[in-house]
């Protein structure tokens, strides 16, 4: 934010005490940061005190490069500083903490110091390579079974429900009315080795008379689709409200079929509300270990176990904040590219 | 004679198709709800249930016990105590620092508005699992304890994104020309804010408290990293999951889902007068 401030003022050429404010700001800025990305040499001063501390530095260090700019977008910068600080305090720095903590070395008793110890990496692939490539995996099958029960949903909620639509967008929310954990275990009732769906499965062949339910990739990969599926419902159904009657009129006058005018008015135009479901689906299940914990065992551990295992039992920082690290550059490589096509504005607004 | 059964069957078929694609769109429709209501249904059937020892996953008859009850269960209500102040104060902070971004980048043009709407949208496309353990990185390395107000940290920073994107798409439709007629009008920045702005914005703001106040309310993973010895409503939950959750967890989560569900349909309710 401070460089759109600095680069905001040269408009005007700065008189002398605009000079001063500005060299004021970047300084409290700097140590701001100094205070949130230094090392164990601020040792005395810790905790909240210099979470604060550097909090106050950054809001004062870009007040002061506000008042030193002239103009409408003063307003603006105004009103982005506090919410724009936060996030670059509670967002930006943790993710550079978490990069520095993923080159550490040490153990929990003779604390952590930087090392540039690349090898962190290739550990925690080596180990956990396997949670890593199930958890996209899982995700990404989760992804597409969700994608297939929300289309004709939302399709349905958007072009045949008249005056139940209100209803029915209610009653597509419903997972999201209980919470998270419970609704979660409640398909462990579901799933149960003797509960009505492993028995109907079990008479119908599908799985074998000792085959289970529970404790299965299977039941994993469903508790995630019903955790997330409002996730890619809504957006579908909110492109799909947008589309435009008249254009599947004039498509039938044409004489398109109902098939071809779907392929070539419908689905186009809804396209944005499966790229926006699908990254909003598929961002929760990869790094969700909730499902893996309640309905799986270690054998459908994913990621997200291994990271909160490392990170809250183990306590074996590096290599969680290494495989954390990479999940987050993971996921940014994959969304990238839709980003690119779409823009954030999109996504954002689906 | 010939043309007439043909030009009966033409048509037939493709009446036929239409009606199954009609009706397998509509069966589709009510497996899905079906398939949506299931878990919410087992999760309301299960406060009932009489279970004997400490798990409640088998059905053993109808009971009220645990509904009257329901405040027995050492620690469980303090949870839902503590999950809603921090909901409350995570809302209420992220629904101010969000409504002021917002108002920039839909009023304003200044630079840097790119570099906005992506800092808006990082937080959305990381996972929490990632959300959680940076902050926590960063608590660390700080030696700050982590506790209520390291998740109330932590819950005003990935609400502020959501807080953001519903009022834009609420002042989307905003007419700048009503705020120019009230300057023209003579009234200065702050009444014309007071005056025309906010009663614009408000059903948006609102919109968007509530939906921070239920991300919070119900957010685990982050509130996992930085709980420290906070136990919050779903902490109790994780808690009691390894050990048997009481059916008293039932009770709760089912007055908390009638909440809500009256809420919604009270706001359906009120559309629906509006228009």
């Amino acid at each position: 934010m401070s460089e759109e401030q600095v680069a905001g003022s040269e408009r005007t050429s700065p008189t002398r005490p605009q000079q001063l404010l500005l060299a004021g700001s970047v300084a409290a800025i700097a140590l701001g940061l100094l205070l949130l990305l230094g090392g164990a040499g601020l040792g005395s001063v810790e905790g909240f005190t210099r979470l604060f501390g550097a909090l106050a530095m950054l809001v004062l260090g870009c007040g002061s490069g506000l008042v030193a700019i002239r103009g409408e977008s003063r307003v603006a910068y105004l009103l982005l500083i506090p919410g724009g600080a936060w996030l670059i305090l509670f967002y930006l720095i943790p993710m550079a903490r978490l990069a520095v903590t993923s080159l550490q070395e040490g153990t929990l008793e003779q604390g952590f110091r930087m090392a540039w110890k690349w090898s962190n990496f290739s550990e925690a692939f080596s180990t956990f390579g396997d949670q890593f490539l199930r958890s996209f995996l899982y995700a990404g099958i989760a992804t597409a079974v969700a994608l297939l029960i929300a289309y004709p949903l939302a399709y349905f909620i958007a072009f045949r429900a008249g005056r139940f639509k209100n209803l029915l967008l209610v009653m597509v929310l419903m997972p999201f009315l209980v919470p998270f954990l419970l609704r979660t275990l409640a398909w462990k009732i579901v799933l149960a080795d003797d509960g009505f769906v492993a028995d109907s499965l079990r008479a119908l062949g599908i799985i074998a008379e000792n085959g289970r339910l529970l404790a299965t990739s299977t039941a994993v990969v469903a508790g995630i689709v019903y955790n997330f599926l409002p996730f890619m419902t809504l957006p579908i159904y909110v492109s799909l409200e947008k589309v435009d009657h008249s254009l599947l009129e004039a498509a039938s006058d044409l004489y398109a079929k109902p098939a071809t005018a779907f392929a070539k008015v419908t689905w186009p135009l809804s396209r944005p509300g499966v790229v926006a479901g699908t990254l909003l689906t598929l961002i929760p299940a990869a790094g969700d270990y909730v499902n893996a914990t309640l309905l799986g065992t270690p054998r459908q551990f994913m990621i997200g176990n291994v990271i909160q295992s490392r990170f809250l039992v183990v306590l074996d920082y590096p290599v969680a904040a290494a495989l954390s690290f990479t999940l987050m550059l993971t996921i940014l490589a994959l969304i990238i590219p839709y980003v690119r096509a779409t823009g954030t504005e999109d996504l954002a607004a689906a | 004679m010939t043309t007439a059964p043909t030009a009966a069957r033409v048509p037939l078929p493709s009446r036929f198709f239409a009606v199954v694609r009609r009706h397998l769109l509509s069966l589709y429709t009510i497996i899905a709800l079906v398939y949506l209501f299931l878990p919410v249904a087992i999760v309301i059937l299960f406060s009932f249930n009489d279970n004997q020892g400490r798990f409640n996953f088998v059905w053993q008859g109808f009971t009220l016990k645990s509904w009257r009850h329901a405040f027995d269960v050492p620690g469980l209500f303090d949870s839902l105590v503590t999950s809603l102040q921090i909901a409350f104060i995570s809302a209420s902070v992220a629904t101010v620092l969000g409504t002021f971004i917002a108002l920039a980048l839909v009023r304003y043009r200044y630079r840097g508005r790119g570099t906005t709407n992506f800092l808006i949208f990082l937080p959305m496309a990381t996972p929490e699992v990632v959300l959680g353990s940076s902050v926590l990185a960063l608590f660390l390395a700080l030696k700050v304890q982590t506790g209520f107000g390291t998740i109330v940290i932590a819950h005003i920073m990935f609400n502020i994104s959501f807080v953001v994107v519903t009022v834009k798409a609420r002042l989307a439709g905003f007419d700048r020309h009503l705020e120019e007629a009230a300057m023209d009008l003579y009234a200065n920045e702050w009444t014309t804010f007071r005056r025309v702005t906010l009663p614009m914005i408000l059903p948006g703001v609102f919109a968007a408290f509530m939906l921070g106040f239920a991300l919070s309310f119900d957010d685990f993973i982050i509130t996992n990293f930085n709980s420290g010895g906070t136990v919050t409503f779903p902490m109790f939950i994780w808690g009691a999951a390894r050990v048997g959750v009481p059916p008293q967890v039932n009770v709760f989560g089912t007055a908390v889902f009638l909440v809500t569900l009256g809420l919604m349909l009270l706001n359906v309710a009120l559309q629906r007068n509006r228009s």
